[in-house]
């Protein structure tokens, strides 16, 4: 074997040209693969992180009525905090936020908004929400940065919002935008507007009601309460990775079939290569070698320009990849767009495992490729081979 | 069976299929080649002397009879052994050298050597002296590309006598050389006979070739014609 690495190294280098395009284009494969793969997973920890600091924590407790993705829901979708939650509440590892559904008016213009209400004195969750405190003539709110572009608010302006308290009456008062935050997660930031939870309870008349509630311990053993379905990290997680998953197969495809060209251009070589150095397996043979050992010759040979491209992408790869891990890359203002939580700019992640795993695939790959043609070798007459007559 | 034939080849037969038919390139051929011997196959194209090289070789395997080479019966080696017998004990010369072209010539002689278990320093002396016996250890780092024909052929030389194999088998070694390589090569041959007292067997039709041959074995349609001694 010893031997085989050694003839397979010196012929892969004496091919010179033929050899290195194959490598370069294999170690394209391995970089893209490596890169795109890097993306997915420092998207999935990011938006993971991003989800459980702004919005999750360690899981919820939803009121049972409540569905997300159906806003009508919410005017049944509150109950009162139950008394058992209070201590924890009190300790800042639980954060109740009641929801509704309500109308901003910027500039003149009307659009739909969530209306929350959050305890400013909450410390779960990363929205600035102490901001609350402010003591001025309007009910203090935050909004993100994305709901401020959208609707052309700025920190002190004054707008008007409505909603319909639980009897059904509309009522409508001016806000102040008291903070304005920057964050990955859509969910907290598009069409919301927080406000204190004491003001929104009373706007709606629900006192001591909620919508969710946001703990932080996500290994503590729970269970249902009455009126109040617990949903775990893991659940409100699955979407984000359902989406992960999803962008995964599609870019599976991506370089499944960049790896299929640069294989193929190691087939071509392969079967070429077979053809064209007829004399030199004859010779390997009348000096020794069995076919068997040919075949392993020529498996060898081809499977190293996996190594090379190893090699070659590493030189230009490592530091390709670790300057974009350190500056990321960036998605532009249409990052809001997505409608989970996306970083503007995302940080990829390359673990060891993605490595050492993407070198082995296309390692395997690569041998079961050259292994193919190479079967032909072990067919050869080696009178005919050492004339180099085999058509 | 004597124990100096280094060589026996007893009603020795090959058939190749050709078409739906078959056709016979040895009928049968009886021969017996004692150690030290400097002996040719000489024929015409077709007379079937490469097909018996090439058994003897152990790279072919006859149809019927039997080629006894050094005591081993070719037909029933395995592939391992012939491998083994080859590796261990021949030295093959081929007409149009078969040199590894990406290895320097110091690779090349080298090469068998690799395939037997000797260290660094044994390979390094082993190929100096084989490519000292055919005047090109100033060449070791030059590859075949860049080398005359004849030089080619005095590699392929060396790597065949690098491992000093009992047996060394020659394919028209001065085909494609002008005559005073060929006469150079056969001189180098000739000498290595008498020193180190290995058994050369040619395949050939020229005829400077056989102006060197101790003993000449005439072929004609697969069958021993005739043959002569020097």
């Amino acid at each position: 074997m010893k031997l085989a690495i050694k003839l397979a190294y010196k012929n892969l280098i004496g091919a010179g040209l033929r050899t290195w395009l194959n490598v370069i284009v294999l170690s394209f494969s391995f970089v893209m693969i490596i890169a795109a793969k890097g993306i997915l997973v420092g998207w999935d920890r990011q938006a993971k992180k991003d989800m459980n600091e702004w919005e999750i924590g360690g899981g919820q407790y939803w009121n049972v009525n409540y569905d997300p993705y159906d806003a009508f829901t919410l005017n049944d979708a509150h109950s009162a905090i139950p008394s058992q939650f209070s201590n924890e509440i009190e300790r800042g590892d639980m954060v109740p936020v009641l929801i509704t559904q309500g109308t901003i008016y910027p500039e003149g213009r009307m659009q739909s908004i969530l209306i929350k209400g959050i305890d400013p004195e909450q410390i779960l969750l990363k929205l600035p929400t102490s901001k609350l405190d402010t003591a001025v003539g309007a009910i203090p709110v935050i909004i993100g940065s994305n709901m401020a572009r959208v609707n052309k608010l700025n920190k002190g302006d004054y707008v008007t919002i409505r909603w319909r308290d639980t009897n059904g009456t509309f009522d409508a008062t001016e806000v102040f935008i008291a903070d304005i935050f920057t964050t990955n997660v859509p969910t907290v930031d598009l069409a919301q507007v927080w406000v204190p939870l004491d003001s929104l309870q009373s706007m709606l008349m629900m006192p001591g009601e909620a919508t969710i509630l946001t703990f932080r311990d996500a290994g503590s053993q729970r269970s249902e309460e009455k009126n109040w379905k617990l949903m775990t990290y893991k659940t409100l997680v699955s979407d984000i990775e359902g989406m992960i998953k999803t962008k995964s197969v599609a870019q599976s495809i991506f370089y499944t079939i960049l790896l299929i060209l640069a294989l193929l251009a190691i087939f071509d070589t392969q079967v070429l290569s077979i053809f064209r150095r007829q004399k030199e397996i004859g010779t390997y043979i009348a000096l020794g070698y069995t076919r068997k050992e040919v075949v392993m010759l020529f498996t060898v040979e081809s499977a190293m320009h996996a190594v090379l491209a190893a090699v070659v992408g590493a030189i230009y790869g490592i530091p390709l990849l670790m300057w974009l891990a350190r500056k990321g890359i960036s998605l532009g203002q249409s990052s809001s767009d997505y409608g989970f939580a996306i970083a503007n700019i995302m940080y990829p992640v390359y673990s060891g495992t993605l490595i050492i795993g993407t070198t082995l695939v296309v390692l395997l790959a690569t041998t079961i490729v050259s292994y193919w043609p190479s079967r032909r070798i072990a067919k050869m007459n080696p009178t005919e081979a050492l004339r180099g007559k085999l058509q | 069976m004597n124990d100096n034939f280094i060589i026996i080849t007893e009603k020795l037969t090959k058939r190749f299929p050709m078409g739906k038919g078959e056709f016979t390139a040895l009928k049968g051929i009886d021969l017996t080649l004692d150690v030290g011997e400097f002996t040719g196959l000489i024929g015409p194209s077709g007379s079937g002397k490469t097909t018996l090289l090439n058994i003897i070789g152990s790279l072919d395997t006859p149809s019927d009879g039997e080629a006894i080479v050094m005591g081993k019966s070719i037909g029933k080696l395995s592939a391992r052994e012939a491998a083994k017998l080859r590796k261990e004990k021949l030295g093959f010369i081929f007409q149009s050298y078969n040199l590894l072209q990406v290895h320097t010539v110091f690779e090349n002689v080298e090469f068998p050597l690799l395939l037997l278990d000797f260290t660094g320093n044994e390979r390094r002396k082993m190929v100096m002296d084989a490519l000292e016996w055919v005047g090109l250890t100033d060449k070791i780092k030059q590859k075949p590309p860049q080398l005359s024909g004849g030089e080619c052929q005095r590699v392929a030389i060396a790597r065949a006598m690098v491992k000093k194999p009992s047996l060394v088998l020659a394919d028209e070694p001065t085909a494609n050389l002008d005559a005073a390589n060929s006469h150079n090569i056969l001189q180098t041959m000739a000498k290595l006979n008498e020193d180190l007292r290995t058994t050369f067997l040619f395949a050939t039709h020229d005829e400077k070739v056989i102006g060197y041959l101790k003993r000449k074995i005439y072929l004609k349609d697969g069958l021993v014609d005739k043959i002569e001694t020097a």
